[in-house]
Order: structure tokens, then sequence, then C-alpha cells
């Protein structure tokens, strides 16, 4: 069994007539120790659909209209309150953009830790299990540590604190929102190694959301590339870096600037994300594609197994 | 070579906790600390009210009605009281010529209990002798000593603001916190409830309410009865506000951040988002208390409040709404006058706190 299942996941912001689908029939499932890559640009869903896995976002707005999230086996859609706040850093946990704001700014650092041991581990609520959890995601004398208040720390710092919370309760699946998108690049490659290190020590999964396709190469096992609220490939991560699928994939990856060559213009995917509640019809990326064809307009395409593990919801991409 | 520092550069080099920079900013300013000083040794004063009293709240001397204040001199090395005799006229006094007594500390007199429970009859001065009485600001219509009706007042009239802000500022941020954390239905509802509070005139739901309990209720049942109506009105207009920082508040992404680490929405409204709202609330509590304490004053000075012989400054000011006893025993206003210098006390240090809790000036 899977550690997390997502079936035909969809979500609408609004009710009825004013809905917008912002997930639309997502699908992705995450095995034990794996690491998950969520790629995609702004806007295309990829936080919703991390967040909904301990249905973090707020209903309404949101409104879960079809589609199932079995963690453990146990549709996180159908939890009470009570079973959520159990799974909610019990099960998994979440790590998010920018450590300065997921802090409180009014608390002592060690106080934050000792809070998510209260909730999930009362028993081992203490300074010592704190400590150990900071030298664990490496803060340099933890001792004097736990008394700083989160603007006395550096940014990798403030997002070792954070993840120190999210490890505290010995999560199955820790969820990172793009955990390196606030920090600058030295310390960006500190914290993945960190988070690969833990990952090996104590077997969580990883769904990790970036923009980063550089991060995907690092640490991904495998790689959801999201659209418009779609998925539109999922593949091992050394496959789809050395031979995008997709065209969407494709662009991605030409957008990427390269040190070397002599290119004057940085190349972009002409266009914009299609915005939401006003996709376009037929395959979400046709008006942008550079391959698109007449039916690419009529039908949306559906996401199918072209090599073994490997699936795209384009029918040309050879 | 130098020697080595006590403390480590590092140590040293700490950046400050939020409270102490708050603590450092507010001692700049000197209007506010002296305000605060204020209000520390009034309170201290109140709280040992019974020992720095001469007399009882409620000790009538017959031979003194509206005496003017009793002075004490130097004469020598002693502290003496001189003593008045009845003069012409109705309430007239007449210095005794070279007819003193001189003054003692800790001198034993009439019996009080200290705090409340512990009895004694130890006082801080007086003479020991009924006959030479230290009246410092007078005595009133029934020859209480004025000084220690202000000082037994005091306990109630400066508890009630703490005790009435503790409570509706408590209940506004709770209503105002659960209202602007859950939003939606649950916050319009609350907010018309405030609204509905907040659009009767004070002054009449107070008088009604208090027509709402019985007559004849003891001082002790009045003054809790007075901080409940005064909690009453005072928690919507807190509520309001501290819904104001919730909701902004409920957006921030340290609290995704808790609700993701499985807090209950009770623990995210008391742990995370209140505890952001304490430097406005502070700041806001000291400078409603003086509503509070002018809101007993008017309960009082309209006959609802605290009622005879128990003192409060409301209570006593009612004997000075005669214009008559105003312009021969001035001394009667000493209750306006201590309350002036709490309200103005308190909005010093109110004012002082704001400036302190803006992070933006230095």
């Amino acid at each position: 069994m899977n550690l997390l299942e997502i079936k035909n996941l969809k979500m609408d912001f609004g009710k009825d007539a004013d809905a917008l689908r912002a997930v639309d029939g997502v699908s992705l499932t995450i095995g034990a120790g794996e690491t998950v890559c969520l790629v995609g640009e702004s806007g295309c869903g990829k936080t919703v659909t991390a967040l909904s896995i301990a249905r973090l976002v707020p209903t309404p707005p949101a409104n879960y209209v079809g589609g199932e999230i079995l963690l453990n086996g146990q549709d996180t859609l159908k939890m009470s309150s009570r079973e959520l706040q159990q799974i909610r850093g019990g099960v998994v946990s979440y790590v998010f953009q920018d450590p300065g704001a997921s802090l409180n700014p009014v608390f002592r650092i060690g106080n934050q830790i000792k809070e998510s041991l209260k909730l999930h581990k009362p028993e081992k609520a203490n300074d010592a299990e704190v400590i150990r959890l900071l030298k664990l995601v490496g803060i340099p004398a933890p001792e004097s540590r736990i008394r700083n208040y989160p603007f006395e720390m550096s940014g990798g710092m403030q997002q070792r604190v954070m993840i120190a919370i999210a490890l505290a309760s010995e999560p199955k699946l820790l969820v990172a929102d793009e955990p390196t998108t606030a920090l600058d690049v030295t310390i960006q490659a500190q914290i993945l190694d960190l988070l690969s290190e833990l990952k090996q020590r104590l077997g969580m999964a990883i769904l990790l959301i970036t923009h980063n396709l550089g991060i995907v190469g690092d640490m991904a096992d495998r790689v959801a590339v999201m659209y418009a609220g779609q998925i539109v490939e999922l593949s091992p991560a050394r496959e789809l870096l050395r031979r995008p699928l997709h065209p969407y994939t494709r662009a991605l990856m030409n957008s990427v600037p390269k040190l070397r060559g002599d290119a004057d213009r940085l190349s972009a995917i002409p266009g914009n994300v299609p915005r939401i509640g006003n996709f376009p019809p037929g395959c979400r990326f046709a008006p942008r594609c550079p391959i698109a064809k007449p039916e690419c307009s009529k039908k949306i395409p559906e996401l199918l197994e072209v090599e073994p593990g490997r699936f795209v919801r384009c029918p040309f991409w050879k | 070579m130098e020697t080595a520092a006590p403390i480590s550069a590092a140590e040293a080099k700490a950046p400050l906790s939020p409270w102490q920079l708050f603590w450092q900013r507010l001692k700049r300013r000197r209007i506010a600390m002296a305000g605060g000083v204020i209000l520390i040794f009034l309170y201290a004063v109140a709280i040992f009210g019974g020992f720095v009293a001469p007399y009882r709240y409620d000790r009538i001397d017959n031979n003194s009605f509206f005496h003017p204040p009793i002075w004490p001199r130097v004469q020598g090395f002693h502290l003496v009281v001189p003593r008045y005799e009845p003069g012409n006229g109705t309430f007239a006094y007449r210095l005794v010529l070279n007819d003193t007594k001189p003054l003692h500390f800790f001198v034993r007199g009439g019996k009080y209990e200290l705090f409340g429970f512990i009895p004694t009859s130890v006082h801080l001065f007086g003479t020991g002798d009924d006959n030479y009485p230290v009246f410092l600001f007078g005595a009133d219509q029934f020859g209480r000593d004025v000084f220690s009706r202000l000082l037994y007042g005091s306990q109630i009239s400066l508890s009630i603001g703490v005790i009435g802000i503790s409570i509706s500022f408590v209940l506004g941020m709770i209503i105002g916190g659960i209202s602007g954390y859950f939003a939606g239905l649950t916050d319009t509802l609350i907010m018309r409830l405030c609204e509905l509070v907040m659009s009767i005139p004070a002054l009449y739901l107070i008088i009604s309410l208090r027509n709402t309990f019985p007559p004849g209720m003891s001082s002790a049942q009045i003054y809790a009865m007075i901080i409940v109506i005064l909690s009453f009105i005072g928690w919507a207009s807190m509520a309001r506000v501290i819904r104001g920082m919730a909701l902004s508040l409920r957006e921030q992404q340290f609290i995704l951040a808790a609700r993701a680490a499985g807090a209950t929405p009770i623990r995210v409204i008391v742990r995370h988002i209140l505890p952001n709202t304490f430097s406005y609330v502070i700041v806001a509590a000291t400078l409603s208390v003086p509503y509070y304490i002018l809101g007993e004053v008017v309960l009082s000075f309209l006959g609802v409040g605290i009622q005879e012989p128990s003192a409060s400054w409301g209570n006593m000011l009612t004997a000075a709404q005669n214009t008559d006893y105003l312009q021969h025993y001035p001394w009667l206003l000493a209750p306006g006058a201590a309350i002036f210098v709490t309200v103005l006390a308190f909005n010093f240090l109110g004012d002082g706190l704001r400036d302190a809790a803006d992070t933006k000036s230095l």
C-alpha cells in the first residue's frame, strides 16, 4: 500500500455558478520513503494540492467536488476535525516557503518546537528533546539558540527551525512547499542536503514543491509536472530530465538559462498561464504549445502511460 | 594585555528580546515613567490603605463636622499636631495656642484588617489621643477623616479599573479572536451583537442594569456589580479591534503552520493570534482604566454605586455636589484631585506605552 494516494482529486474555489476549478482530476501516489517533486508555474495548483493532503485549504471558499486522498489508507477528505488534527503534524508535516513568516514572531523558537511536541508527543515535550531536534537539523549551539526569537536568526536558520518543528512528531510524509525559494543559493543547497540526509535517516517520504528544475535533479525519485490544475506529465525524475515528453515540460526545461552558449535572449514560453476559471477548451497548454494541432482544442487529452512508469497528457508527444 | 571580559562577546551582543526593547524605549519617555511611578505609589498606598490611614473610613468624630485640614508642624525636633476648638458660628474652628501633641509613627489606633485579613491596630502615624485628631485633608459632614476615607476609597476606585479591564479585555480578546479567526457567519453574528451592545447609550444601560439588581445589597456585592456592569459595556469595543487584528493575522503563514502542525482552533487563537495583539492590548488597557474609574465615580455620584458609609472616590464627591459646601469646605474636593492625578497618570503611561510599542519609533 502506498503512503499517500491521491485519486482524481477535484477542488473548486467558490460554489455552483461561481465555482472555479483549481485542481482538476489530480492523481498522485507517494510510497513510503519516496521523494516526489511537484513542478509547475505559479498558480497551477501545486500548493492547494499539497495543502489538501491534510485538508488545510479552508472550506469555504474551497470546495472538494470529487476524488479521494488516501493517507495510510484513510481518506482525509472524510475525516472529522479531530482526526485531522492527529494527521496534521502526526502523519504529514509541512515546511513552507518563507521561514520568517512561518514562525510566530512573539515566541522563542524553543517554545515553538516544544508546542509541536506537546501536540503529538506530550511525554517528550522537554528542553532535552528540543535541543536534540535542533542538533538534528544542524543548528550550532542549540542550548543557547532555544532562547532566541525568530527575528534573531538568519533565513537559513529559521528554515532549519521550521524543519525541526516539522520533524518533532516524526511524520511519515514531509510536504515541503518551495522550502528554499526565499533563501539564497548556498543556503538552498544546505537545506536541500539537510532534507535528503534526514530523509535517509528517518525514512520519511517527501513531497517537494518547487519550480526549480535543478532541485528536481538533486532530490526527486519521481516528478509530477502540473499545468493549469492538471498533471501533464508524471515520470521518474532521471528519465524526465533526460528526455521530457510533454511539450510543456520541454518548454519548461528550455526556459532554464544556460551559462554556456551564445544565446542573446533567454527563451521563454510564449503567452501566460491561463487564469483559473478561464481555461481554454481541450488541451489547456494548446494556445502556447509549439506543436499544437487543431484537434488539440477539441478534447482534453488523457494522462496515458506511454512508457513503463511514464505518464503524459499529450497524444502528440512523439 | 587586557583582562578577559567577564562575559563573552557573543553574549554581550545578544539581541534584546522584544520585551527588553519595549522596556528600553519606555524608559526613555520621562513623562510616561513619571506616570508609572505615580501609579505604583498610588496602588502601593491603596494596598496598605488601612495602615497608612490614621482612622477607619467610618470613624465619626462628633466634635469635628467639616473640620478644616490639620497639618502637623515642626517644633524643635518633633512633629506636633495643634489642637482646635469650636469657634463662633456653625462648623467654625479656632486654633488653640500652645496646645500641641507630638505626632508618633507606628502608633496604636483603631482596629482594622491589613490586606483585609490581618487584624491589627498599628497605624503609620497618629497622636494616639482622640482629643488631638490629625485630619490631613480635613473632615467631612459627619466628622470623618477625608484623608483616611480617600485611602479606603482608593482601594475600591483603583481596583475597579484594573479588575474591570481584566474582565472586559479577556472577554473582548476571546470573543474578538473567535470572531476574526472563524470569520464568515460566526463573525457576522458576533459583530452585530457587539454593535448592539455599543449602540446603547452607556449611561442609560448602566442605570437600567443597576435597577435590575435588588436594593439593599452589601458594599461588596455592589462593588462586584459595578465591575460586571462596566465590563459588560466595555468588552464590545475591544472585541471589534481584536477581531480586526485576528482577521489579518489569520492569513499569516505562521497560522497556517500552526494549523498544519495539528493545533486546534482554540489553541491557534489563544497561543498564536492573541499573543500577537498583546502590544496593542497593553496600551489600550492602560488608556481604558480611567474610563472604569470614572464609571465608578459616575455611578456613585448618582447614588447607585458604592453606598455610605463605605468610601469610594465617587460617593465622597457626592458630598461636594453642594455649592455651599464647596465654597466653605473646599477640602471635600480632595477625591476629585485624586481622580485627576490618577487619570492623568494613566494617560501619560498609556501614551508612553503606545510610543514604546510602536517599533518604528526611536
